[in-house]
Formats: structure tokens, sequence, C-alpha cells
């Protein structure tokens, strides 16, 4: 597939993901840098699913070849963000909220973990990945 | 907050899409191995520079557009955890523990640095 294609997808799939995002932010304010992120929380496990859904699906011959740059890295990787929850870290460390973040980065990357390993099984993954 | 912004959002975060996967491929030509290197340096950088507008705390359609959209789309947590688990179901018990702990490490102290720096200027 040309260059062009799979960044173009990869643009119209990020922004989407993006949109998502941010409208999931905005909808859940924020203001107690102690306080739970669940907007960041929900995006990055609905998006991990997702994409161990889609890696799997979207690898089998046949499929649309601009479906994945699409859906995976553009999509997942604009709904999820590393970034953000890296900045909810260093607040809640700031805040002195040492078990929050200790909870948060656990739940995240544990159950982010667990949401990739379901996404997978659930789109009928077997054996050794990719 | 006005459409305006929305599609400002959109396009950023298109873009830093794009810019994640060019980076991403750019640091594993150099790279190579099975560390996910590339993911590990946007994520990093990424960090460094929402942590950087966090401490100049702009304002909020400013932190919306760079912040949220821009360096948000530009980071990933499903890439990350999804070569996680891939090397946990590989059995690859030592790369999947690295590629748990440096990103966190990493970009946490890089995150905390960028907001020093940038409630500094």
């Amino acid at each position: 597939m040309a260059r062009i294609r799979v960044l173009a997808a990869v643009f119209a799939g990020g922004a989407a993901g993006t949109l998502l995002r941010a409208g999931l932010a905005e909808a859940v304010a924020r203001d107690d840098p102690a306080a739970w992120p669940w907007a960041t929380f929900a995006a990055n496990l609905i998006g991990a699913f997702l994409l161990g859904w889609w890696a799997t699906r979207l690898s089998r011959p046949g499929v649309d070849p601009r479906l994945r740059p699409l859906l995976t890295t553009g999509l997942c990787g604009g709904l999820t963000t590393f970034s953000t929850l890296q900045v909810e870290l260093v607040g809640m460390l700031r805040a002195d909220e040492w078990c929050v973040a200790a909870g948060y980065v656990a739940a995240s990357v544990g159950l982010g973990v667990l949401a990739v390993l379901a996404g997978r099984r659930a789109a009928g993954a077997r054996g050794v990945p990719r | 907050m006005t459409a305006l912004t929305w599609v400002g959002v959109a396009v950023l975060g298109g873009t830093g899409a794009v810019l994640r996967l060019v980076v991403d491929e750019a640091v594993r030509a150099r790279v190579p191995g099975p560390f996910p290197a590339g993911i590990l340096v946007v994520n990093v950088v990424g960090a460094f520079l929402l942590g950087l507008l966090a401490g100049l705390a702009p304002d909020p359609d400013v932190a919306l557009l760079l912040g949220t959209a821009f360096v948000g789309a530009y980071t990933t947590f499903s890439t990350w955890v999804l070569d996680v688990a891939v090397a946990a179901s590989a059995r690859l018990r030592a790369l999947a523990v690295a590629n748990v702990v440096v990103p966190l490490v990493a970009g946490l102290a890089a995150a905390a640095l960028g907001r020093a720096l940038g409630a500094a200027l």
C-alpha cells in the first residue's frame, strides 16, 4: 500500500480516537489531582481491549490493508495516552497521594495487559501472537 | 469551547498519531532488537512535553489542543500494553518486565522534569 494512504489512515483514525478521548476528558471534569482519573483510565482500558481485538482480526488474510493502520495505530493510538497518565501520576505524587498513585499505575498497567489479552481472546487468537 | 476548537482537536490528534508512526519507525530502524525502543522514545518525549505544558499552565483551550489532543495522541498506552502482553504470552519474562519498568520510570521522571521546567519558565 502506498505510504500516503497509510499516513492518511493513521491520521483519520487518530483524529477520531482523539475526539473520543478529549470528549470523555471534557465530560468528566477533574480538578482535584488526588481524584481518580476516570476519563484517562476508561479510554486507556477500552483502547487496550480494542487493540488486542483488532491486532488479531486485521492480521488475517483478505482484510482491507487500510483498516489496520486506521484502527490500530490511528484509532487505538489516538484514544489511549501514555503522557496524560504520567502527568496525572506526577500530580498525585505532588499532592502526597502515594497510595492513589500506586493504585492508579498498578490498575492501569495490570488491567491494561488483561484488556489486551481479553481482546485477543475475543477475536479468536491462539498461541503466540503476531 | 467552539466547534472550531473540536476541529482543532481532531486535526492535532490526527497529526500526533502520524508523528508517532514516523518517529517509531525511524527509531526502530536505528535500534534493532526485541525491545520496542520506538514507542519508548515517543512516550517518554511526550511525557516530558505534557509535563512542560502542565508546568506552564496555559489557558484551557491551549491545554486541550496542544496537551490533550496533540501530545495525548502522539503518545500511546494501547501499543505499550500490547507489547507487554505479547512478550508475556511468549514467555519472554525479562522483556515484559523491562517494558513495564523502563517506560514507567523514564516517563515519570520526564513528566516531573518537564513540569518543573515549565513552572520555572
